[in-house]
């Protein structure tokens, strides 16, 4: 086994113990409490707290997903060249307002709960992958697509079986950093009551309990750790293929 | 038959091709040469029509190309490019069998039509087939692009500049190969060049153009002996001419009775081989022979006689 598979299985191991047997680190994590106080988060199951909190992230990732990349098709098709600054600005101030104030600014309107959450990562996430797959689908080989035209592929055939294809590891690369992202700035859901993992690192900011911040930091950390490199290799696969000296076994 | 009648392309109110006809017969090759600009390139796009001619039509074995839909045209006519354009994604088999399946063939149909043509290219298929293209070396992928625009068994084949990417060996192996696939197939080749050299060692017909206007049409012979511009007399490469005529004719047509010391040359060697032999070796007459049997000789007098056409254009 090589050595990044070693310690892949051991940051799984890690996750696994901290999310279903929390209480195995307690001798770990005690230093950290103040006397007295409680050192495991016991107030809600950290697994369903994991679940809602990968849910969440999921949800608006898988929706950013696909506005980004129908967005991204739109503008570089010759019809939809005019849209290209305009859905640029768009995305772009998706991303540059704070999370935190779209936050505040969705809860009169959806109230408490994973709403406002999942507005604010569909909209942070929308930038990296649509930026991406645009730079995907426009710096195709020449050659290729000419090829493509020539042999009497229609617009779609092109679309569907040689442009997507060819621009999928960008894409995913965009995926993976919005990704990420979302799975960090998810935590602070929690302020308006989305369930998720922010739920433990914030009851421990409010009692001045630095085992709890460290227990939901660390689950969080080690999810985004696990999905980029699982995104990484999946890139990895695709641009090999494309690349060149795929080695035959 | 391929006709092209009177077609123009208008870029920006100025010409880029300026009234081109022109009819090319089926199972020949026909090279177009010309310098960059010259509207070659665009030529060949307008017959099936990745440029829309701005007036003017093309036939098809008499049907009118706009009388098809568009990517319709283009599944009957091969088209291969500088660079191969391959899908850098698709295996060679899939690249090879994209056309007949655009066009439904049934899966074994097209299996076998692609064993058939990586044979024809000696690229065993049971090696290549499942390989992808940037597994391939330059030559290798230039076939493939070139079996992939014979896939389907088009009425004509479109070659832009087709071994522009590869070095000088491999170039001139890729046109031997193209001319014997062509005799083999009977394909109809219509070939885009900027090298005077390839169109003349590859075409049956070659077509010179210069600044949007076809300037002469004939056979490679017509064009070196007598060519119709100044242009063209550069083109074919002022005093190599006489050298470039002697490549194209075979030593056959001039063998004499009579003997001669020294190894003999073989019959479908060039006369411009057979100068050369004689150059090199120091001799006036050269033993000719044919399948392994003396058959006479061919004297220096006779291959200068023979260069002496080549006279000042016109």
């Amino acid at each position: 086994m090589s050595r990044a598979n070693i310690l892949r299985v051991i940051v799984v191991c890690l996750l696994l113990t901290l999310v279903l047997q929390p209480e195995w680190f307690e001798p770990v994590f005690a230093p950290f409490s103040p006397s007295g106080a409680p050192v495991i988060y016991t107030r809600a199951s950290l697994l369903s707290l994991s679940l809602s909190h990968l849910g969440i992230v999921a949800l608006a990732s898988v929706a950013a997903i696909i506005v980004a990349v129908l967005l991204a098709i739109l503008v570089t098709r010759p019809r939809g060249q005019a849209f290209l600054p305009l859905s640029r600005t768009i995305a772009n101030m998706g991303q540059t307002f704070p999370p935190v104030a779209v936050l505040a600014l969705a809860v009169p309107m959806l109230g408490f709960g994973a709403g406002p959450t999942l507005v604010a990562l569909f909209l942070y996430g929308i930038l990296p992958i649509f930026e991406n797959t645009m730079t995907g689908l426009s710096t195709l080989p020449p050659a290729t697509m000419e090829a493509a035209r020539g042999i009497g592929l229609s617009r779609r055939q092109r679309l569907l079986q040689v442009e997507l294809p060819l621009a999928l590891p960008l894409i995913l690369t965009g995926i993976r950093l919005s990704v990420v992202i979302a799975i960090g700035t998810a935590t602070i859901g929690s302020t308006v009551a989305a369930r998720t993992l922010g739920e433990v690192i914030i009851a421990g900011l409010l009692t001045n309990n630095t085992s709890y911040v460290l227990q939901g930091g660390i689950i969080v950390g080690l999810f985004a750790i696990l999905i980029y490199d699982v995104l990484t290799q999946l890139e990895a696969h695709f641009q090999k293929r494309l690349g060149g000296s795929r080695t035959t076994v | 038959m391929i006709e092209i009648d009177n077609i123009t392309k208008v870029y920006d109110g100025r010409a880029a091709v300026d009234s081109v006809s022109m009819t090319i017969e089926s199972a020949t090759i026909t090279a177009i040469v010309g310098t960059s600009g010259s509207g070659k390139s665009t030529l060949l796009r307008m017959i099936n029509r990745l440029v829309e001619p701005t007036s003017g039509e093309v036939r098809i074995n008499g049907e009118l190309t706009t009388d098809l839909e568009k990517n319709a045209l283009r599944r009957r006519i091969g088209y291969a490019i500088q660079g191969h354009g391959l899908f850098p994604h698709h295996t060679v088999a899939r690249n090879i069998g994209a056309v007949p399946q655009l066009l439904g063939w049934s899966k074994d149909k097209i299996s076998d039509r692609i064993n058939e043509l990586l044979n024809l290219f000696s690229m065993p298929p049971e090696e290549f087939r499942d390989r992808y293209p940037a597994e391939l070396s330059g030559g290798q992928q230039q076939r493939v692009g070139v079996a992939r625009a014979l896939a389907s068994r088009p009425d004509l084949l479109l070659m832009d500049e087709p071994f522009g990417a590869l070095d000088p060996i491999i170039r001139t192996r890729a046109q031997a190969d193209l001319h014997r696939i062509q005799r083999t197939l009977g394909s109809t080749i219509l070939l885009v060049t900027h090298d005077m050299e390839e169109a003349i060692q590859l075409g049956d017909q070659v077509a010179v153009m210069d600044q949007g206007r076809l300037v002469q049409h004939g056979t490679p012979a017509d064009i070196i002996t007598s060519p119709a511009t100044r242009f063209v007399a550069e083109m074919v490469g002022g005093v190599d001419r006489p050298l470039r005529l002697l490549s194209l004719l075979p030593l056959s047509e001039i063998v004499e009775a009579g003997e001669a010391e020294g190894p003999p040359i073989n019959d479908q060697a060039s006369l411009r081989d057979a100068l050369s032999v004689c150059l090199g070796s120091g001799r006036n007459t050269l033993p000719v022979e044919r399948d392994g049997a003396l058959i006479g000789r061919v004297t220096l007098e006779a291959i200068r006689s023979r260069a002496e056409g080549t006279h000042e254009p016109r």
